[in-house]
């Protein structure tokens, strides 16, 4: 197990380097403690495979320096680094049984065999796996597939970090909520440093204590799911987390006062505007704005129309039209909503101005 | 129009892989066909097409028998899960490909595509090649292929799956309105029930080879008439118990109960059953009415930034419950969850549910 | 009906492919069933033979040596081919530059025409002039392809070495390519050596590529003809004569054409029934 540290990383798979536009990573810098769970969150592109990679060695960064436990491993090859890594296809050694598939990282270590027999024993037990030793790997559903490259990353007890890449691609919607629950429940038995690279907000939420959001190679906030949620630096990580995302506004500031299309629309603290801003907008979440019958009267909320409800199940998702602008709001499951005018009353200790796409007040923690 | 499955039975290889299958699709709003990987979407979706030929029954499209037709006689789109373009193609020619087949005039080509690419938004990149663009625009060009075609039948086999999230998201929004008033039969295979709920429209839910019913999509979310069904439209998966009728109370394990009054057993004999609860109608507290207290040590918990997930144990199986906002819990200690009772599902030993 | 009807146009255009087949397949092989089981003396007068000729071809010895020299030189050439072809696949280069370079350099020796490069190596073995001839006899050894059976052997499984191995190499290499990264890089997180990779994570997804390659090279080398007749002619002696060059010295040499029917057709099956227990044996264990 290890404490990682991430210094100014950046990498470019191009050898000659001209713009900046051109590194998929530019300048990481992280400090990720000994024993967490954390997850690297962003869009196809954004860099996180690439981080990942460099964690476990098999890219080397152009420039920067990765630590484990504060001795430079930068150039040492995954091999060296004692790391375990699940990819998103399962990766099983077809000729080998579910046991030798387990016992491999170990045999090549040259373990004892009484150790290795009780380690892989126990390890299989961990992952409901005890009935299927003795099967060949090889016709197993990718479900159990999956399980077994996470055991052969568990087995050994020296790894500093196991890495996930999104492991429950190839898995079906039942099986996955079996699976990240399994990893989750593993993570507080085990306590081994665990990353998690994925695409899918609930998963990175669900697994992880603290989460990276990446967008085009750099990192935009890191945070636990509950200040991502209620707290988005940046409106990117707002509309990427939430299903569906935060509704952003353009808006303008006059004394304090944002306006949305000349409206008054109350925030958590006094809208600030500076002076060289080009973009503000305001950020509020479908969870927290209520729909209000339309008076007619001016000041109890946005005036919009009503154009869609669609029923999600759990909740619904109210669709409303200012002018050009669509807002999303979520009611809940009983909750019945007229079509046509109505007006939208946002909580204003939920509501943030963004200036140039970050959080007008508060800490910058992104870019720190 | 309409699409009509009377007793479809495919086999093969000595394996049944749909059994008795029918139903009748129409064009309002989206079919979609929900299952697991292997339930038998992807055959039914091709037997639709032609490119497989029942064993036993019939195919009627308006009540034209088209069982031995081949695909390219039945009018039909396919979209399928992977990025499906001709590579040495320009996006604006494989948008007009279907087009170019059917021998349509040039100008009215022209004209439809940039029609189907200002739908999908891919107005931008009609000059490039495939492989110049992301998955997303892959994906949306294969989409308005099938658009521009003005198919009766356009298949969607599970097209968002190898996408982002986000972007699956958004399309996810987008199609429905795609295909409105066009006139053609939709079928959307996919193997999440919150795409089926966000779709709308019809559901077929799909168990081993089984369509196990067939109806309005908030129908089957909410009054499934079988325990597969509702087993296969829960995400979460629903919490399954055995549970006992006994005179006016039913219990559940042997510290829970409470009255069969109001519920769909009331009237019901005395018996063995089953309950299902999804998860979100196990709340982490509020003793209010209409709710039973049950008490199970916690195992796992989850925290998805606005709701909280906990996997807890009560007589020896494991129960989910999400809730909205964020919940202190602490794994391994006891907690006192609230099922409400509106929201189990009664169901009998062999599997239908009781309905009051 | 619909569907008949295009039915019907769908055999109309594979018609054109079933009359060349018809009139350069079918047609000699017939007339190749006819010779085996007649006795003629010319001038187009022919006796029924029954299966004389059969029996008579699997009783002579000049049958069974030829046979066994096919069966040695198929053998060699497999156990040379296969290893060297895989394990030249997996020296070169998997990206960069020098992958096309590689690839052109493994395919020449496929593109030349076969009697030339029987020629190629006739003039390359002459142990006066020749570069290969002249070296080994200029290092201490008695090399003489025209005179002795050693060194025609020799020269004869080199040559087939130098001109198929690398279709083993294209082979195995597309394979290799076609193996996803995450397994080399799972092997390396979990701390495998070069020989377990190969043993766990290549050999078995060659599996498929490599039953192709030993059935497309044991077919080959089974019907070989051309590039032996050129190089030594059968000789010295008979002790390089193939089952197809002899075969073509009964038909044509001595215009016996009874027994080379005959010995077409026990060769045909030969080759079918070889091909077929091979091909069931490497596939027999396969997963899927």
């Amino acid at each position: 197990m290890a404490r990682i540290s991430l210094q100014d990383i950046r990498h470019s798979y191009q050898t000659i380097v001209a713009k900046a536009a051109e590194y998929a990573l530019k300048r990481v810098h992280l400090e990720w403690q000994d024993g967490g769970a954390y997850a690297l969150l962003g869009p196809s592109g954004c860099g996180k495979t690439t981080l990942l990679n460099i964690i476990s060695g098999l890219v080397a960064p152009t420039e920067g320096r990765v630590l484990f436990d504060g001795r430079d491993v930068t150039t040492l090859p995954p091999e060296q680094r004692n790391i375990a890594q699940v990819f998103q296809f399962p990766v099983v050694y077809d000729t080998m049984t579910v046991f030798e598939n387990l016992a491999f990282p170990l045999r090549n270590r040259h373990a004892e065999s009484s150790r290795v027999d009780a380690r892989v024993r126990e390890i299989a037990s961990l992952l409901d796996l005890d009935g299927l030793l003795g099967r060949r790997a090889a016709g197993l559903p990718p479900d159990l597939k999956q399980k077994l490259s996470l055991g052969r990353g568990l087995v050994r007890d020296d790894v500093n970090i196991i890495m996930f890449d999104e492991p429950l691609t190839v898995i079906d919607p039942h099986l996955k909520w079996q699976l990240r629950s399994k990893l989750k429940e593993l993570h507080q038995t085990v306590r081994t440093t665990m990353i998690y690279v994925t695409h899918d907000q609930t998963e990175a939420l669900t697994f992880a204590d603290q989460v990276v959001v990446m967008q085009a190679g750099e990192v935009v906030q890191v945070g636990t799911p509950v200040q991502l949620f209620e707290r988005p630096t940046h409106t990117f990580v707002g509309h990427f987390i939430g299903s569906p995302g935060m509704n952003v506004l353009p808006c303008e500031v006059s004394d304090g006062t944002a306006l949305f299309r000349g409206q008054p629309v109350p925030t958590e603290t006094p809208a600030k505007a500076p002076a060289d801003a080009t973009r503000l907008e305001l950020g509020v979440r479908p969870e927290h704005i209520r729909i209000a019958p339309d008076t007619g009267s001016g000041d109890d909320g946005i005036a919009v129309d009503i154009v869609r409800v669609a029923d999600a199940g759990r909740y619904r998702v109210v669709e409303a039209m200012a002018g050009d602008h669509r807002i999303h709001v979520l009611t809940r499951e009983d909750a019945d909503t007229p079509l046509g005018p109505a007006r939208l009353q946002v909580d204003p200790s939920r509501t943030r101005l963004y200036v140039d796409g970050w959080l007008a007040d508060g800490a910058d923690t992104g870019r720190a | 129009m309409t699409l009509e499955f009377r007793s479809v039975v495919k086999r093969s290889k000595g394996e049944t892989l749909i059994h008795a299958a029918s139903f009748t699709l129409a064009p309002t709003g989206f079919n979609v066909l929900l299952g697991a990987t292997n339930a038998g979407k992807t055959t039914l979706i091709k037997l639709m097409a032609g490119l497989d030929r029942p064993t036993k029954g019939e195919i009627l499209l308006n009540g034209k028998d088209l069982t031995r037709l081949p695909p390219q006689r039945r009018n039909v789109s396919l979209v399928h899960q992977f990025f499906v373009n001709y590579p040495h193609l320009s996006v604006f020619e494989n948008i007009a490909s279907p087009l170019r087949v059917a021998r349509v005039p040039g100008a009215d080509i022209r004209r439809r595509v940039h029609e189907a690419a200002e739908l999908l938004r891919l107005t931008p990149f009609l000059e490039r090649r495939p492989s110049a663009l992301s998955g997303g625009q892959q994906q949306r060009t294969a989409l308005a292929r099938a658009i521009v075609k003005s198919s009766d039948l356009v298949l969607l086999d599970e097209p968002l799956a190898n996408l982002d999230y986000k972007l699956r998201e958004e399309l996810r929004d987008q199609l429905p309105r795609l295909f409105e008033g066009r006139g053609a039969i939709v079928v959307y295979a996919t193997s999440e029930p919150s795409e089926a709920l966000m779709l709308g429209g019809h559901t077929a839910t799909v168990s081993q080879g089984r369509v196990t019913q067939f109806g309005p999509t908030a129908t089957l979310y909410r009054a499934p008439q079988d325990l597969e069904t509702a087993r296969v439209f829960s995400d979460p998966p629903i919490n399954v118990a055995p549970i006992r009728k006994s005179g006016d109370r039913l219990h559940l394990g042997d510290s829970v109960a409470w009255p069969a009054a109001g519920t769909a057993l009331a009237t019901v004999p005395d018996g063995a059953y089953t309950v299902g609860v999804k998860p979100h109608f196990v709340l982490p507290g509020g003793d209010a009415a209409g709710t039973v207290p049950v008490t199970g040590r916690i195992q796992i918990t989850e925290l998805s930034g606005s709701e909280s997930i906990a996997h807890f144990d009560l007589d020896g199986r494991s129960w989910v419950s999400q809730s909205h906002g964020i919940h202190p819990y602490q794994v391994g200690d006891l907690h006192t969850f609230h099922i409400e009772i509106r929201g189990c599902l009664y169901f009998r030993p062999d599997g239908t549910r009781v309905t009051a | 009906m619909a569907v008949k009807t295009e039915r019907q146009a769908a055999w109309l255009l594979v018609a054109p492919v079933v009359v060349l087949v018809a009139f350069n397949a079918l047609i000699p092989l017939m007339t190749v069933v006819n010779y085996s089981v007649q006795e003629t003396f010319g001038n187009n007068f022919f006796l029924w033979h029954g299966l004389g000729w059969f029996q008579d071809v699997l009783r002579s010895e000049r049958f069974h040596a030829a046979f066994g020299r096919q069966m040695l030189f198929t053998g060699l050439i497999l156990l040379i081919e296969v290893p060297l072809g895989v394990a030249i696949a997996l020296a070169m280069p998997r990206r960069g530059p020098l992958v096309s370079v590689c690839l052109v350099l493994m395919a020449l020796p496929l593109l030349i025409p076969w009697n030339v490069v029987g020629a190629m190596w006739n003039i390359f073995a002459l142990p006066d002039i020749g570069l290969l001839g002249r070296t080994l006899n200029g290092l201490g050894f008695d090399y003489n392809m025209t005179q002795d059976p050693l060194s025609a052997w020799f020269t004869l499984i080199l040559m087939d070495v130098w001109h198929w191995t690398s279709l083993v190499v294209l082979l195995t290499y597309a394979g290799l390519i076609s193996i996803p990264d995450a397994y080399y890089q799972a092997a390396r997180i979990d701390g495998a050596g070069a020989w377990a990779v190969f043993r766990h994570i290549q050999l078995p997804k060659l599996r498929r590529v490599l039953t192709i390659a030993i059935l497309l090279r044991f077919m080959d080398s089974f019907m070989v003809y051309t590039e032996p007749f050129v190089l030594t002619g059968g000789g010295p002696g008979n002790s390089t004569t193939l089952l197809s060059i002899d075969l073509v010295k009964i038909a044509l040499g001595q215009f016996d054409l009874g027994p080379a029917a005959a010995m077409s057709l026990i060769y045909f099956f030969i080759t079918l029934l070889v091909s077929w227990v091979f091909y069931t044996l490497m596939t027999r264990h396969d997963p899927s």
